[in-house]
């Protein structure tokens, strides 16, 4: 048995890894930054021979082109365009996001119905549409039946609320006929009123276990004080339905013929993921819960509320979040049919010789900022939902 | 006293419970008027749903002016290509069943073989008919369009081949790994039959073939650079790493349309000024690589976190080199286990190759778009027509890519949700 004598001599630099790891991260980043500055050089320098200008000043010129059913002036600078595709794309997927989730839930149940038509129904939903190219869908809507709908001197009204044209759908809606101001103050109100009663049910139960029944207390609080402050003010708002004229209609709320497009072609699509998502994390939840809940006397909706769905609802978080991610990014093919969100305006504005390598870089960078937004939303949700040692 | 093991009767599988096969009246009363809720839906449902087929059947039988179809049925299948070199394309068309029935044999060989020695999993009781369906009803609802002996005749032709070369497959069985690389030599084959000796540059193909050309050549090529990403982001690496965390993020939170206007638009101006601008299909094909390797690298990457930390510990501890133990371990296991997801993403490249209708090129939608523009069809409202006739072409070779990926997950066991 021999002593071992360990040195503390230090490799020399060609086989010591430390010394290689940095040395191979340096010329990593040295040969991706000379790429990106070739690319940009020669981006600048085709650029400035051909007279097209390299910054994003172009943003501070007037658009030149109107934006349908906006207040949006071709005068306006082209940076206020690309603030009104926002609102656009943003209208189009919010509201698609909601109508998305209600018929994918509704769907997705559906296909676990004991019922065999239902399943069947909703299963032939699923695979017809999960299938087909969103893209596809979403034309078919417009081209194929929004616009062939007849014009308005013939349009059919829907239980004489909704107008059906080839104008689009005119749906019955509030219209702002006296001070707005007031009935804001009052909604502040009610919605601290609302927090209140919350944190107030909430300590209750924290004292005596008693049922909380928070949701309902500030709903009803909510509520309550709104219905109060809206007679109290006068009624600003009255509902309208629209009144259909020769040519045009007055009244209500009018969704053109490329939003419904884009809209219901959006929602189809992506209600039949969602479905599958939530079947999915149903089927997840183990067997064993269900039979402890049956054990246990729980009636099938109390088993559904209390034990299935708690848990599926939180393996499902993530998925249901990357739908909606791809819900928003989708919303960019309105450029097909012509709804002018942030990806139209900016092939309108190439098309009006704005530079093109700016304009992309500028609809990308608002994909990235709605994207990272989403995902920070979702990241939050998760860590809470997330069980402890996981 | 012990007991001995090696003297134990191996314990056979439980049995499932045997299928209850209801007559007509029961399995009615049970699965459709259960409870009075139950009967309430059912008949709502009925009435929707026979009022919805009788609608679709109506007009795809009756009403429907399908005339538009079968006069361009050429048009859309292959849009510009020159009508004197199609034979390229039936005889490309004969190489790819050559060579995929032949991978699919030797593939089954190897299976049936491996169930036999009792290392895979029992084989699934679907029939090659069932199995085959949606792609089958493309296919003769294809010929019935296009009204003629002569592509029947050579579609019976090349649906032969295939079988027969699949059941020479058969009697040679080959690894998973080599039958890909039989199918990648026919795809490689089948190009060139159409490209090469005078033929027809990939710039000019158009219509269905443009759409299963993008998509294929999409997917073999982001392949490898997904992989890389992948492995990229897991390098310990700092600087590796945020370079490819950057570059998935940024693809993967942009859509695909905004994508592929970089590469129409961009892409010019990147070059210098002596190299000319590559062509509309390089340029939409370049979008569609870099766009779904960063969706690819997501999915290989999870491929990787589910090896086990152990096969990499084992392999050190005998002495492979990371190179080594990176593509003889890890990535074998993580690719194997994926294969489903990159299916998916197969299918999702697939359905998205009819985006490149909106930067000018003209695969199946932009072709089904514009041939109602024709002076004979033109102001007809025929839209719906052939955007239903583009839509079933689509959702016939997704559905059935779906299905096989069904199959492949319940074969690898995985993906019980």
């Amino acid at each position: 048995m021999s002593a071992v004598t360990t040195t503390t001599r230090r490799p020399p630099p060609w086989r010591n890894v430390r010394v290689l790891r940095i040395a191979f991260q340096a010329v990593f980043l040295l040969v991706v930054a000379i790429f990106l500055l070739y690319l940009w050089e020669t981006a600048t320098d085709n650029l400035r021979r051909l007279g097209i200008r390299t910054d994003f000043r172009y943003l501070r010129q007037p658009a030149g082109f109107a934006v349908p059913d906006s207040d949006f002036r071709s005068s306006q600078s082209l940076f206020d365009a690309v603030l009104v595709g926002m609102q656009n794309t943003a209208k189009v997927a919010l509201l698609g996001i909601v109508l998305a989730t209600v018929l994918g839930v509704l769907v997705g149940v559906a296909r676990l119905s004991s019922n065999w038509l239902v399943r069947r129904a909703a299963a032939a939903y699923v695979e017809a549409f999960r299938n087909v190219p969103v893209l596809i869908i979403i034309i078919f809507f417009w081209l194929g039946i929004f616009l062939r709908l007849p014009p308005i001197s013939r349009a059919t009204e829907i239980l004489d609320l909704v107008v059906v044209s080839n104008r689009g759908l005119v749906v019955p809606w509030f219209e702002k006929v006296g001070s707005g101001a007031a009935f804001g103050v009052v909604a502040l109100v009610g919605l601290l009123l609302a927090a209140a009663a919350w944190l107030w049910r909430t300590r209750v139960f924290d004292r005596t276990g008693a049922a909380h029944h928070r949701v309902l207390w500030a709903g009803g609080v909510l509520l309550a004080v709104l219905a109060v402050g809206f007679f109290a003010t006068g009624r600003p708002w009255v509902f309208q339905t629209p009144e259909r004229g020769e040519l045009a209609t007055a009244g209500g709320f009018r969704l053109s013929p490329e939003y419904a497009a884009l809209l219901l072609g959006l929602t189809i699509y992506t209600a039949s993921h969602i479905a599958e998502i939530v079947r999915g994390s149903i089927l997840s939840v183990p067997r064993g819960q269900s039979e402890a809940a049956n054990a246990v006397g729980l009636s099938g909706f109390q088993r559904m509320r209390h034990v299935v769905l708690p848990q599926a609802f939180r393996i499902s978080v993530p998925p249901v979040a990357n739908q909606y991610l791809n819900l928003v990014k989708n919303s960019s093919l309105g450029v097909a049919v012509s709804y002018y969100e942030v990806t139209k305006i900016t092939q309108v504005s190439i098309s009006q010789a704005a530079p093109a390598v700016q304009a992309i870089l500028v609809l990308m960078a608002v994909y990235l900022l709605f994207s990272l937004s989403i995902a920070l939303v979702t990241n939050v949700i998760n860590r809470r939902l997330t069980l402890k040692g996981r | 006293m012990a007991t001995r093991v090696d003297t134990l009767e191996p314990v056979p599988a439980p049995e499932r419970p045997p299928e209850r096969r209801l007559p007509p009246r029961d399995w009615a009363r049970e699965n459709l008027f259960g409870t009075w809720f139950d009967t309430v839906l059912t008949v709502v449902f009925a009435l929707v749903v026979a009022w919805l087929l009788y609608r679709v059947g109506k007009f795809a039988l009756v009403d429907a002016r399908w005339e538009i179809i079968e006069r361009n049925i050429t048009n859309l299948m292959v849009s510009g290509f020159p009508r004197e070199e199609l034979w390229r394309v039936w005889a490309a068309l004969l190489v790819l069943a050559a060579s995929l029935g032949f991978g699919a044999g030797a593939l089954a060989a190897t299976r049936r073989r491996e169930v036999e020695e009792g290392r895979g999993a029992p084989p699934q009781r679907a029939s090659a008919l069932r199995r085959a369906g949606p792609i089958l009803l493309l296919v003769a609802v294809l010929l019935w369009f296009a009204q003629s002996l002569q592509a029947t005749l050579l579609t019976v032709a090349v649906g032969l081949l295939g079988i027969g070369a699949y059941l020479l497959g058969r009697r040679v069985s080959l690894r998973a790994t080599r039958a890909a690389l039989v199918v990648l030599a026919g795809i490689a084959l089948a190009f060139a039959v159409v490209v090469a000796f005078g033929g027809v540059g990939w710039h000019d193909w158009g219509g269905f073939m443009l759409t299963v050309f993008l998509a294929v050549g999409g997917i073999l090529l982001s392949f490898p650079f997904g992989v890389l990403l992948a492995l990229g982001r897991r390098s310990s690496l700092p600087a590796v790493r945020v370079v490819c965390v950057a570059y998935i993020e940024l693809f993967r939170g942009v859509p695909l349309i905004a994508v592929l206007f970089m590469s129409a638009f961009m892409i010019g101006f990147l070059l210098p000024p002596g190299v000319d601008r590559p062509s509309l299909v390089v340029r939409a094909l370049i979008g569609l690589v870099l766009f779904t390797s960063a969706y690819v690298a997501e999915i290989v990457r999870g491929g990787l976190q589910g090896v086990p930390a152990g096969q990499v510990e084992a392999a050190q501890a005998l002495g492979l080199s990371p190179l080594r133990i990176t593509t003889r371990i890890v990535l074998p296991q993580a690719l194997r286990s994926v294969i489903p997801g990159l299916v998916g993403q197969f299918i999702s490249l697939y359905k998205d190759t009819s985006l490149v209708a909106i930067i000018g090129l003209t695969e199946l939608l932009s072709v089904s778009q514009n041939i109602t523009k024709q002076p004979d069809f033109l102001a007809q409202g025929l839209i719906v027509e052939t955007l239903l006739f583009a839509a079933f072409v689509y959702w016939a070779g997704a559905y059935w890519m779906s299905r096989e990926s069904q199959r492949l997950e319940r074969r690898l066991g995985l993906g019980e949700r």
